[in-house]
């Protein structure tokens, strides 16, 4: 276990290993997408309430989740960074950060461009959702703007990681405070807790564009790290003899 | 004599370039570490590598036998750290100054009147240390290390501003404090006459 | 003269000669608290001279405004909690000393939350009363202050902490800490429009005072390793 842990640790071999890795996931996922997609679009019926506008929920749910999930990755890797001073573990925080605003941007628009025909308007600050997902785009933003302030590049994983560690404790309380806040002027939210079970119709498209997304954010992030590992470890001789080798030789 | 304080191994890359490379030394009590080099050889970084404001590459370094990492406190709470910056507040007075750097460490027990006097610096004590000129701000900074109870003198440069009076001072305290069983790391570019043990590690 | 077993100073007094020598520092620079309070008022009295003197409005905004004031007063005070250590080197003593650093970063946040907190805390009730609020509404304004302002002190050390010795540092500064910020402001500034409502408004009190001692505990030692790695 730990010797497997070492080795995805050292920089060679997960370039290696990614790029293996990277077809697997963005296979998979860009034909679950696919499914997705059309049973979503087509085949799915229409929502009771909503009518065909529902139907944006197959890209706000997935982005809007994973825009989560990277700020995790995000902190995990900050975390284990500066406990276990790994550097690829720095790398994937690096690299992640831009795929996470990218992501909350998506599901920002998305939330806003299913808000309109549901309330009339663009945007609604109201709705407890977006306002945190608002908050944490500004928080990918003070992360990437502490990175890109520091020179050094191990000084600026560092204090990232303390940025992105103290962030997620904060992402929490966004998102309990906020909510408070909308249930005290009677916001109206788009997703409802605990509503009528969906249809299985609408329900298997919603699942396999979860996953879907998930697998091609994996792909995504994969490729990230890797340019990150290969920019970072310019100097080295592996990455020196990798350039140098032969065209088509990994 | 065993070594008090040693390093193994130690590897420092700072940006794009490397500094030094598997550095090694042992220092016993009552002995000098000179860190020589010219400008932007790496003497400072050596030395905060050394007292654990910078964090090696590769490599640790050995307080009492055991790895600083493991005892933080207990190595911050054996040295005293004389720096290019002064690290006194031009508002305060002398006085206000080195009161306050008493509750940072352990305080020697000795008549403060006499080090005053001893270092010239018995007359400014109530003047706020902006209107001292560079080399007297330079020797209150010097009171920090007769004032303190530990073992170790890390000083980057401590002959900077001083006359001719005051770097013959600083070398006299610290073959006092050598001959006292105490260690020292110096960092310098110029020529040291202390009488005491003396390693050197030269920086290129 | 090296003995054995040298006395460490206690963690008490390096926490008390910290605070005491920031507030001695701030006593010599009395611009360093005057400033941020001038800016809390100055932005208190844009706002009316803006949406109009209407005391229904005022007293329907004060809440918010006297809040956010709060906030960009403090973000402006903190950009020098550790500049001036770093530009001087006693940051470098600081760090190698032999009082554990948390200890040391509070002893500073503490002092900077006297200086730019609780004067903020004590002049806003005058600034209330222009904005009409009745006296109940401005009890809660200053409890939520009270405790606001000593989680945005903390929250803030993270910060400077972070920025200190960077170029630009201040915008950047705000950048990191406003998206943190904002659970503060918004419970703060909601339980003062729930009391100004007349409506139960004890959640929001209960949930500054936790995020307070939470920040208490927790901010410090966040702190204590931005200040090491920014100093690198």
């Amino acid at each position: 276990m730990w010797t497997f842990f070492h080795k995805l640790a050292s920089p060679p071999h997960f370039y290696r290993l990614a790029a293996i890795l990277i077809p697997w996931l963005a296979i998979p996922g860009l034909l679950l997408i696919a499914y997705g997609t059309y049973n979503g679009l087509f085949v799915a019926p229409e929502d009771y309430q909503q009518g065909d506008a529902f139907r944006i929920i197959y890209v706000h749910v997935p982005t809007a989740y994973l825009s989560m999930m990277a700020y995790m990755f995000m902190a995990v890797g900050g975390g284990i960074g500066l406990i276990w001073r790994m550097k690829l573990a720095h790398a994937v925080g690096a690299a992640v950060a831009p795929l996470g605003a990218a992501f909350t941007f998506l599901a920002l628009l998305t939330g806003s461009i299913w808000g309109r025909p549901m309330w009339g308007t663009w945007w609604e600050w109201g709705d407890p959702r977006l306002t945190s997902q608002l908050i944490l785009l500004f928080l990918y933003f003070g992360y990437m703007a502490l990175r890109s302030a520091i020179d050094d590049t191990a000084k600026a994983d560092k204090a990232s990681a303390v940025l992105a560690l103290v962030g997620v404790v904060n992402v929490v309380i966004v998102h309990y405070s906020v909510e408070w806040w909308s249930s005290l002027h009677q916001g109206q939210t788009l997703l409802k807790k605990g509503g009528p079970a969906m249809d299985p119709a609408m329900l298997y498209p919603l699942l396999a564009m979860i996953l879907g997304f998930t697998l091609l954010f994996g792909a995504l992030l994969a490729r990230r790290v890797r340019t990150e590992v290969l920019f970072r470890e310019r100097r080295s001789r592996w990455v020196r003899e990798l350039v140098l080798a032969p065209i088509g030789g990994r | 004599m065993t070594a008090k304080l040693s390093a193994k191994g130690l590897t420092l890359i700072r940006g794009e370039r490397c500094l030094f490379e598997d550095l090694e030394f042992a220092l016993s009590p009552g002995e000098l570490l000179l860190l020589e080099g010219g400008n932007g050889s790496g003497k400072t970084s050596l030395l905060r590598a050394i007292g654990g404001l910078l964090s090696p590459e590769s490599g640790e370094v050995l307080w009492n036998g055991v790895p600083v990492q493991q005892q933080r406190q207990e190595f911050r709470g054996a040295l005293v750290w004389l720096a290019h910056k002064t690290g006194l507040k031009g508002d305060l007075t002398l006085l206000e100054n080195l009161n306050f750097e008493t509750s940072l460490r352990p305080q020697a027990d000795v008549d403060t009147v006499s080090v005053y006097e001893r270092l010239g610096i018995s007359r400014l004590k109530s003047l706020p240390l902006r209107s001292l000129s560079a080399g007297q701000q330079r020797r209150v900074a010097l009171a920090r290390l007769l004032l303190a109870d530990v073992p170790l003198w890390m000083m980057d440069e401590p002959f900077t501003n001083l006359d001719r009076d005051g770097r013959k001072l600083v070398m006299e305290l610290t073959a006092e404090h050598l001959e006292n069983g105490g260690l020292c790391v110096m960092a310098a570019h110029q020529d040291v006459d202390i009488a005491a043990p003396v390693k050197r590690i030269v920086l290129q | 003269m090296i003995s054995d077993k040298p006395s460490q100073p206690g963690i008490f007094r390096g926490l008390y000669a910290t605070t005491r020598r920031d507030l001695l520092l701030a006593w010599k620079r009395p611009g360093d608290i005057l400033n941020p309070l001038f800016f809390f008022a100055m932005v208190c009295t844009l706002f009316p001279l803006a949406v109009g003197p209407s005391p229904e409005q005022l007293i329907f905004f004060g809440p918010g405004v006297l809040w956010v004031a709060a906030l960009l007063a403090t973000l402006l005070s903190l950009n020098t909690l550790f500049l001036s250590d770093h530009e001087d080197g006693s940051l470098e003593q600081l760090l190698l000393s032999a009082q554990p650093l948390p200890v040391l970063a509070l002893g500073k946040t503490l002092a900077h939350w006297l200086i730019s907190g609780l004067p903020l805390v004590i002049i806003s009730p005058l600034l209330a009363m222009t904005y009409h609020l009745s006296a109940t509404v401005v009890e809660v304004l200053m409890l939520t202050l009270f405790l606001g302002t000593i989680c945005l002190s903390l929250l803030g050390s993270i910060g400077a902490a972070l920025t200190v010795g960077l170029h630009r540092g201040t915008a950047l500064l705000s950048l990191l800490i406003l998206p943190l910020a904002m659970p503060v402001l918004l419970l703060g500034a909601n339980t003062v429009s729930l009391a100004a409502d007349n409506d139960p408004y004890a959640t929001g009190i209960w949930a500054l005072g936790a995020y307070a001692v939470a920040a208490l505990s927790l901010a410090p030692y966040a702190t204590a390793a931005a200040l090491r790695i920014s100093n690198e």
